[in-house]
């Protein structure tokens, strides 16, 4: 029997390295990592200390920076400007009529273009978006949902039109709709409609595009919107089990996608319970590919995340201070052995952050990549018994939870993730955790600097990033400009095929997707035509 | 913190426009029916035209408006316009990520208070009752 030391030791010298010199200040040399050899290692099944052997060693992670503002050229400045200040992987950040699937001139789009994203109508904006920018040099993430399927159609388009393959595209598609029932509440069509395109999708990725990440499972909203670390985590990683459930339904073997499935995790403040969380995460999810879902492939049980710090803990009093809370933050995420990360700026209790204020969030991530030493030696708080018992309670508290949900599903976690969105139960439960934090800091129990304690002494004003009308308008005659220009009977040609191809359960509608962007169809027809077919999913209001 | 007696008076709690964000909103329902409030939440998605007409037919005292997505200046004024013009006196309050320069404009085109993130929940309920006591002298 191969010891867990003798596993990752094979893996570690097949790891390539960064070639720095991996000492302390004083010139102490470092480990690659610390632990008796018998226990559990980097690298290594379960992977509670990380997905690979050598980690940091190898690569650090991805300083993805999330933007998007206004017009689509607007953001593609933006974009080249975070290039330029050694930020190594693009976010995109959509405004609310493209997360919800409208035209920038839709009665409902009033006030909203631009404002926390950038606007994309038809393929005429994504080109737009990222012109001059090498897609295949570059992994790109899009934080989209209900509109995930045209929205990759879209970029697939434009990128083949620049001159980059499909198969050359590497990045993440957020695709992950169950936590906007839950959570983000930008949902458009019912469940089980948007299943089926998040099937469609991965179906799509898993044969065309193998650089690609068809679904980044996503925390980060559930933690916003209220829930607590465990539920987080729970939550989380029910839904990526329900998208398993999902693609093997649908004929797919699981080491075909699996692989490409990646996570999206807050970094709150509560530092231990944070790096806690992603331990326990990797655990859980590497025992539930293997002994329930028969994975095999250790790429399908190595769970990766993109981090982001909590923009719930930013304040408006004292916005400073939130300069240190992010830090923290993403010390936290590092520690825990994160693939990427996004820093807030300090100035995001107010408004999108300006130029100057992304910059700094981003030298925070290079303060800790470069000076403090602490990508020298993976999963340095390994073997605390502080931290492996918190682990081992986040993984007691999430089994608990998905014990939960498959009660609720009959055994099948998809359908316990659709009860309990339907039940309003995720819902009711995030909002009732948001509740008793609120309560707590309103007693004291729970002191915010700046807030309830230390608040005297203001702040100077800080120049904040402005959103205008004019963006607004811009907007609305660019895309006048696509509709006055495009042949209107091949649109009609195509969005009727799709309502035609939408209304047979068995087809995937990637393909046709990828037809109507090269026709210039705008978003909000496609996703009409889809509303159609699949009709729309409200909400019933609790409090 | 003293008891209050806020029995009977009716709260609104809306979100306009696309906006998804509804932790904030929840909590303040919360703690303004924990208040003694009658507290309404009209759900996401809502236009001024659908606030102002449930704002009527719910009869109610104030209207809270929770927006993050930053069409405040665009949705707000046209959420006080609708209520005006409809006869709806009930003063409308915003909370939500509003910049300080904005706050102005927003008070200028007849919002009567606005709340930031990070507002405890005492300040919110003050600010409620202030607003309350303001629009009953007026």
């Amino acid at each position: 029997m191969t010891s867990p030391r003798e596993l990752w030791q094979q893996a570690f010298d097949a790891s390539p390295s960064r070639g720095a010199d991996f000492a302390t200040m004083s010139g102490v040399p470092l480990a690659p990592v610390y632990g008796p050899a018998e226990g559990e290692h980097p690298g290594v099944y379960p992977f509670t200390r990380g997905p690979y052997a050598s980690m940091y060693r190898s690569k650090l992670w991805t300083m993805r920076m999330f933007a998007g503002f206004g017009t689509a050229d607007d953001t593609n400045r933006r974009f080249k400007e975070i290039i330029r200040s050694g930020g190594d992987g693009l976010s995109t950040a959509f405004d609310m009529p493209t997360l919800l699937g409208l035209d920038s001139d839709d009665p409902m789009s009033l006030g909203e273009v631009g404002r926390c994203g950038v606007a994309i109508d038809t393929l005429a904006d994504m080109e737009d978006l990222y012109a001059g920018i090498d897609l295949g040099a570059i992994t790109t993430s899009m934080t989209i949902n209900s509109p995930a399927a045209p929205i990759l159609a879209m970029f697939v388009a434009q990128a083949e039109k620049a001159g980059t393959p499909r198969a050359r595209l590497g990045g993440t598609l957020q695709n992950d709709i169950l936590k906007e029932y839950q959570a983000q509440k930008e949902f458009v069509f019912p469940p089980r409609q948007s299943m089926r395109l998040v099937r469609d999708t991965i179906r799509f990725t898993a044969a065309e595009m193998p650089r690609w990440h068809s679904i980044s499972i996503s925390g980060y909203h559930i933690r916003e919107a209220g829930s607590t670390a465990a539920e987080e985590l729970a939550f989380t990683l029910a839904n990526g089990f329900a998208y398993v459930e999902l693609a093997i339904a649908a004929g797919l073997p699981i080491d075909t996608f699996a692989p490409r499935l990646s996570f999206f995790f807050n970094a709150h403040i509560d530092f231990f319970e944070e790096i806690a969380k992603y331990r326990a995460a990797r655990r859980i999810w590497a025992r539930w590919l293997r002994e329930r879902y028969g994975a095999v492939a250790e790429r399908s049980l190595q769970l990766r995340f993109h981090t982001q710090t909590a923009g719930v803990s930013l304040t408006a009093q004292q916005p400073e201070v939130n300069i240190v809370r992010t830090a923290i933050e993403a010390l936290a995420g590092v520690l825990g052995g994160t693939q990427s990360l996004h820093t807030n700026s300090m100035d995001e209790a107010m408004a999108l952050p300006t130029e100057a204020s992304a910059r700094l969030a981003l030298r925070t991530q290079q303060v800790i990549a470069y000076e403090t030493n602490v990508v020298h030696v993976a999963d340095p708080l390994g073997g605390s018994w502080f931290v492996e018992s918190l682990t081992d309670e986040m993984e007691r508290q999430a089994e608990e939870l998905f014990a939960h949900l498959e009660e609720l599903g009959g055994g099948s976690l998809l359908e316990g993730c659709i009860k309990g969105i339907e039940d309003n139960w995720f819902q009711g439960r995030i909002a009732d955790s948001a509740f008793e934090l609120e309560r707590k800091m309103n007693r004291g129990e729970r002191i915010v600097v700046g807030v309830n304690r230390f608040t005297e002494g203001g702040s100077a004003a800080m120049d904040l990033l402005e959103i205008t009308h004019e963006d607004e308008q811009r907007q609305l005659q660019r895309l006048g400009a696509v509709r006055a220009d495009r042949s209107q009977p091949d649109v009609d040609a195509v969005l009727a095929r799709l309502a035609a191809e939408a209304a047979d359960p068995e087809v995937n509608l990637m393909p046709c997707l990828v037809d109507a962007a090269n026709a210039y169809a705008s978003l909000g027809e496609i996703m009409g035509t889809l509303g159609g077919v699949f009709g729309r999913y409200v909400e019933v209001p609790v409090i | 913190m003293p008891e209050r007696s806020n029995t009977g008076e009716r709260v609104l709690v809306g979100k306009v426009g696309l906006d998804g964000h509804d932790r904030g909103v929840k909590v303040v329902a919360r703690i303004l029916r924990d208040a003694g409030y009658e507290v309404i939440y009209t759900g996401l998605f809502q236009t001024p035209a659908t606030i102002a007409s449930a704002a009527l037919d719910e009869d109610v005292d104030l209207v809270g408006l929770s927006m993050l997505s930053g069409a405040h200046l665009t949705l707000a004024p046209l959420v006080v316009q609708e209520l005006r013009a409809r006869g709806c006196t009930a003063p409308v309050v915003v909370g939500g990520i509003i910049p300080e320069p904005h706050k102005e404009r927003l008070l200028a085109a007849g919002v009567a208070a606005v709340l930031t993130p990070g507002a405890p929940a005492d300040e919110v309920e003050r600010v409620i009752r202030e607003v309350l006591d303001a629009a009953a002298e007026s």
